[in-house]
């Protein structure tokens, strides 16, 4: 019976406690709310700052992925070209197109016999009658291998190439993908430069916020010491600055996106164009919803972090007097 | 209750506030601490708060070794103390509501306890239709009740004033020590600092002296002092 009535007087305790928590916390969002409506203009171009801040790398970001999206377009016309040596008969060739079919690193292969070949020479050559005067057709039947992504973008396509290269079938093996090459180490660099930028900006987000807040802490010097005057803990003073820091990241997250989507629109007509011209239907991709929700939980965070920055310091330091 | 024993404060810079301090406040009593300025009466009243720390000796007020009494305690503490200062110290951007409801909103009460209780403060020191109105509107008088009614509307056990008539005429000082004494009567500790002799006498309270941070008598009737 005691030990009902105390499981009891436990739970209403738990259910009280966790009232006021919630009620204290309810209080000081609406407090941060209202701290920064008193100050809209100031609180404004805080969160312009912010908002820039953060729209550089997520733009950079969106360079980034819509040129891997290029490049994954691009996949199909990447191509290892493999000559077969001449006396390889048509049956031998296809033979070793599906001998090669399973090949982990490769997405597709076709066969061009002897006289496809010839016969497309013959076509686009201008040298028909010339042709046709020889004995013996002198072209070999070819493999086209498309490799899969990661053998084009990695150093994986090196070995591909040297493992075909070396089949008695095949007498020379071409790939090139020199300017592939050249376009993933742009890109590394590339990503390289935004995790740098990121990195950079993030600490600018930080100080930007942990400024704000600090100077919102000495205008409230008096008001933080008569709370602890009064009671306060350190928990429930740095709660309303807290919210306020997570506010200025969210908000500023919000309007990252507002530019981005701004920004996307603007280049989406020169790029689409762009595109047409390559015989590309390419369309550029704004941020998504995960993508969007990566953004804001970003500038949440880094929000919060740096309010908690300010705060630990400037109200434990904050007595009555 | 309230005890000092062998309690000295000191600052950084040498000057020694309070020396040898050997006190007794019993619970529920009314007492006044009087001296010249300098003589560490409002000293005193913090090491009592836990504003400042005492350098030496032992301080226990509701049972409480103040010594122990450390980072979130010191703010639990302060849930039992009511203060009231000279300068009022009231939050000029909050209405007297707000003001007042300050200790219940920091202690976590209900909306409901606090508003019943805010109210039934601010009636006692005759304020309630100035609820809505700021600080800055009022005039001393009725900024210093203000402060009054913030002080006990949490219901503290033991209540501080410095200087609390320091800026009233003797009428509105009267009316303000009658507050004090109501609050007293309900079985809060008051302790008020002031150099206002003649008030003193009139109310027939026990008197704590301080001179140059010695105590000279301690709880002394008020015509020996």
């Amino acid at each position: 019976m005691n030990k009902r009535l105390s499981k009891n007087s436990n739970t209403d305790n738990f259910s009280k406690r966790l009232k006021i928590w919630m009620s204290q916390h309810t209080q000081a969002m609406l407090s941060s709310v209202g701290q920064l409506r008193r100050n809209l203009t100031g609180n404004l171009f805080s969160i312009a700052v912010i908002g820039i801040s953060l729209a550089l790398p997520a733009g950079f970001y969106l360079v980034l992925d819509n040129t891997q999206r290029v490049m994954e377009n691009w996949d199909g016309t990447i191509q290892i070209a493999l000559y077969l040596q001449p006396d390889v008969s048509n049956e031998r060739a296809g033979i070793l197109q599906q001998e090669l079919v399973g090949h982990p690193l490769i997405e597709q292969i076709s066969l061009i016999t002897k006289e496809q070949a010839l016969a497309e020479y013959k076509q686009f050559s201008g040298f028909g009658d010339a042709l046709d005067s020889l004995e013996e057709n002198p072209l070999p039947s070819m493999l086209l291998v498309q490799p899969k992504l990661v053998a084009i973008t990695t150093e994986q396509g090196e070995a591909l190439l040297a493992e075909l290269g070396k089949l008695p079938e095949v007498e020379s093996a071409q790939f090139d993908r020199q300017w592939v090459k050249r376009l993933i180490v742009i890109l590394h660099m590339l990503k390289r430069a935004v995790v740098i930028l990121s990195t950079l900006l993030s600490i600018a987000v930080l100080l930007i916020i942990g400024n704000t807040i600090r100077l919102s802490i000495i205008n409230k010097r008096t008001e933080i010491a008569i709370n602890k005057l009064f009671g306060a803990t350190n928990a429930y003073i740095q709660r309303p600055f807290l919210y306020s820091g997570l506010i200025y990241g969210v908000a500023g997250s919000v309007l990252a996106w507002l530019l981005l989507i701004v920004t996307t629109a603007i280049m989406e007509d020169p790029v689409t164009q762009l595109a047409i011209l390559y015989n590309s239907d390419f369309r550029l991709q704004g941020l998504n919803i995960k993508e969007l929700g990566a953004l804001v939980a970003i500038g949440g965070g880094l929000g919060l972090v740096g309010s908690w920055i300010a705060v630990g310091r400037h109200i434990r330091d904050t007595e009555p007097v | 209750m309230i005890q000092f024993t062998d309690v000295y404060k000191s600052y950084d810079s040498g000057r020694e506030a309070l020396r040898r301090i050997n006190l007794f406040i019993d619970q529920g009593a009314m007492v006044f601490i009087t001296g010249r300025s300098g003589a560490g009466k409002t000293t005193m009243l913090r090491l009592i708060g836990l504003i400042e720390r005492h350098t030496r000796g032992q301080i226990i007020v509701n049972s409480q070794n103040l010594e122990r009494v450390t980072g979130n305690r010191i703010a639990l503490f302060r849930r039992n103390i009511g203060f009231m200062f000279q300068d009022h110290r009231l939050l000029n951007d909050r209405t007297i509501f707000d003001n007042v409801a300050l200790p219940m909103v920091v202690a976590g009460y209900s909306h409901q306890e606090t508003r019943k209780r805010v109210h039934a403060a601010l009636d006692k020191v005759g304020l309630l239709a100035l609820e809505k109105a700021y600080p800055l509107s009022l005039s001393g008088g009725e900024q210093q009740r203000v402060g009054i009614a913030r002080a006990v509307v949490h219901r503290p056990a033991v209540l501080l004033a410095d200087e609390p008539t320091g800026n009233l005429d003797p009428a509105l000082s009267w009316e303000s020590m009658k507050l004090f004494e109501q609050f007293n009567q309900v079985g809060v500790t008051v302790v008020i600092a002031s150099h206002d002799l003649e008030m003193i006498r009139k109310l027939k309270k026990p008197i704590v002296i301080l001179k140059a941070g010695k105590l000279l008598t301690s709880a002394t009737e008020p015509s020996e002092a």
